[in-house]
């Protein structure tokens, strides 16, 4: 398999009036050909940003690259100008946004929102464009694209206009997707159709999706590998049942031990993960989740632990997989793969 | 829509209509009368007023009038001897309008572009220009720049004419002293409504598509961005054309604006009707344009019109 996104010790940062936030510190992880990789974490633990890097989306300034490098089929992206970065941009990565209600511009037709993309390239005339505008909404599962195609956003339903959504990223054929929480803002069964969408469509174009999410149940349900976030680092990374079956990071194991499933009993109560993520202004020099860990030893709040391998595929950040630290069998979800909690 | 503007226009007619009998009221409420002079007689001032049919019982001076202005006659003015309220309408209201019209179009389109410069340029020296520019518009009254581009435009330099209304060189000073407010004020409100429409989602979303910046700026943000202008148009065109009665009397401009303020000062009943309810005609048209032209621009309230 082609590896199409390389991310090596990215670090990106804010400059605030408060001092530098750093955001993304030391994340790494590849993307391969028609693989679908998650990233899952709480809010603020700089998976959007880290999303938003890919393609350049951040503000910059505020944000600036502090390290590291993200490579799209071996080009550097990090120092790419403005110009470069447009011919990236919605043909070889695509980007679906979170809040499909304000991510459209209500003043505009639906379906030039979709032809946009190519409008500037030439690549088609006027005629070419409504075909392939007509086409990709009959692939996000739009029927009567015709007269969808001249009406407004605000006419269209929140699953219909996340389905637009898809189109403007998809309708292009860009090697990589990155959707930003794609369903955080849908009600649960549109969430069922869209991500069953995402899928069928991921497997019939080969696209590879880059999937941010706080919701381990449609992890689940959609990708190959994970990668966990906490406090802008990469805590744990594995194939999805190390993840869910050998969670090898009490962070991880917190996260599963706080959903509730059809199996949770009425009078049993979910386990929150006390306190609150670290403050990124000035992150503790050891592991970001030390203070709110429940395994947590005196090394976990001095030093940053090392990313120990336990196969080729799984590693983790924790200083529990230390040949001197005790033996600790964190609790993990007992789920049937692709069930949606 | 034609649903839409069918009711528009009725309960425009209806304004105009309270407008009328309130300001039929009004004046009659007001200590003195039109014809009280040293030198009058009480037969000759009989006389005058039965011309003016003020001998009838007020209800039916009121239909009197109210049928009239139907048949599109305001009556003769009470002062400006044989000289009918339309036709002093007709011969001084080109020249205001005219004058509120440029005025109008010269401070939106320039204050639609100076707000789009200093909201693309925010926090660099262009933009301290526009917002320099926008507070000294707003906060020097128009007397006061119409006598200082009297003074530097017309007398220092010798630029334009100081006064009088014959062509189109004659037109620059006043509209520029009219329109200033309007102008600042429109560039303040486009660069505020620019930035708040630059933090929005679907300009994102037009990023991630890799269109230039060019053009997400007009296609995206910049029709946005006009919406809060395009709702104070309508207060504006009235404040624009109120604002003519001083610049007229600076500029000596044979507008209206002369022609209201004595007839209030003389108790002229017909011509205070007339010119009021021309002008507020006038503005409750201009607000009805302005409501239609916010459907045109966004589709959301298009739909909540029909």
């Amino acid at each position: 398999m082609e590896k199409m996104l390389e991310v090596k010790n990215l670090n990106f940062s804010f400059h605030t009036y408060g001092g530098i936030v750093k955001a993304v510190r030391g994340v790494t992880f590849d993307v391969n050909e028609g693989e679908v990789i998650g990233i899952v974490g709480e809010s603020g633990c700089g998976k959007s940003v880290t999303a938003q890097c890919l393609i350049r989306l951040n503000p910059e300034p505020p944000g600036f690259f502090d390290e590291g490098s993200i490579k799209y089929k071996g080009k550097e992206i990090s120092k790419m100008s403005d110009k470069e970065m447009r011919k990236i941009r919605g043909v070889e990565i695509g980007f679906i946004f979170q809040d499909p209600m304000t991510s459209l511009n209500p003043t505009m037709k639906v379906g030039k929102q979709i032809e946009e993309i190519f409008i500037q390239r030439k690549l088609y005339n006027k005629k070419e464009l409504k075909d392939k505008a007509l086409e990709i909404l009959k692939m996000v599962g739009i029927s009567d694209g015709e007269r969808r195609y001249n009406q407004y956003p605000h006419e269209l339903s929140g699953g219909m206009k996340q389905r637009v959504m898809i189109a403007i990223a998809l309708v292009g054929n860009p090697g990589i997707i990155i959707a930003d929480e794609p369903t955080t803002s849908l009600d649960v069964t549109i969430e069922a159709q869209i991500l069953d969408l995402l899928k069928d469509l991921q497997k019939k174009l080969k696209t590879s999706i880059v999937l941010i999410t706080h919701d381990l149940g449609v992890i689940a349900k959609m990708c190959d590998r994970v990668l966990v976030m906490y406090g802008g680092k990469i805590v744990e990374r594995g194939m999805v049942d190390d993840i869910f079956y050998n969670t090898k990071h009490p962070y991880t194991s917190g996260l599963l031990c706080s959903i509730a499933s059809l199996e949770t009993e009425k009078d049993e109560e979910l386990q929150p993960i006390e306190g609150t993520p670290p403050d990124l202004f000035s992150p503790p020099p050891g592991c970001p989740f030390a203070a709110r860990c429940e395994y947590a030893m005196e090394v976990c709040y001095k030093i940053m632990p090392p990313e120990y391998e336990i196969t080729e595929e799984h590693q983790t950040m924790c200083w529990l997989q230390h040949e001197n630290s005790l033996d600790i069998k964190l609790p993990c979800k007992k789920v049937i793969k692709g069930e949606v909690f | 829509m034609r649903k839409y503007i069918l009711k528009r226009l009725v309960i425009s007619l209806a304004t105009v209509w309270v407008l009328t009998t309130i300001v039929f009221i009004l004046v009659r409420l007001m200590p003195g009368d039109p014809f009280s002079s040293d030198k009058m007689t009480p037969e000759i001032k009989a006389n005058i007023e039965r011309y003016y049919g003020f001998d009838k019982p007020i209800i039916v001076q009121y239909f009197t009038y109210l049928n009239n202005i139907l048949h599109g006659d305001f009556g003769y003015s009470m002062k400006y001897v044989n000289q009918s309220v339309n036709k002093i309408i007709g011969d001084s209201f080109p020249y205001s309008f005219d004058l509120g019209m440029r005025a109008l179009s010269l401070s939106i389109s320039f204050g639609i572009v100076l707000g789009i410069i200093a909201a693309l340029n925010r926090g660099r020296k262009l933009d301290y220009v526009c917002v320099v520019i926008a507070i000294i518009g707003t906060s020097v009254p128009d007397f006061i720049i119409g006598g200082l581009l009297q003074f530097f435009f017309g007398i220092k330099w010798g630029l334009f004419p100081v006064a009088q209304y014959h062509g189109i060189k004659y037109t620059v000073l006043p509209s520029i002293a009219l329109g200033f407010y309007t102008l600042a004020m429109v560039s303040r409100l486009m660069r505020a409504s620019m930035l708040e429409v630059v933090q929005q989602d679907y300009i994102k979303t037009a990023k991630s598509k890799g269109i230039s910046k060019f053009r997400i700026t007009y296609k995206h943000q910049i029709r946005n961005a006009i919406m809060p202008v395009v709702t104070v148009l309508g207060p504006t065109v009235a404040s624009v054309l109120t604002g003519t009665f001083v610049i007229e009397s600076i500029f000596a401009i044979p507008g209206m604006g002369k022609y209201y303020v004595q007839s209030v000062q003389n108790l002229d009943y017909s011509l205070i009707l007339g010119m009021t309810i021309f002008y507020g005609a006038f503005l409750v048209l201009a607000n009805m344009i302005v409501d239609i032209l916010y459907g045109v621009i966004d589709p959301r309230i298009r739909v909540a019109g029909k």
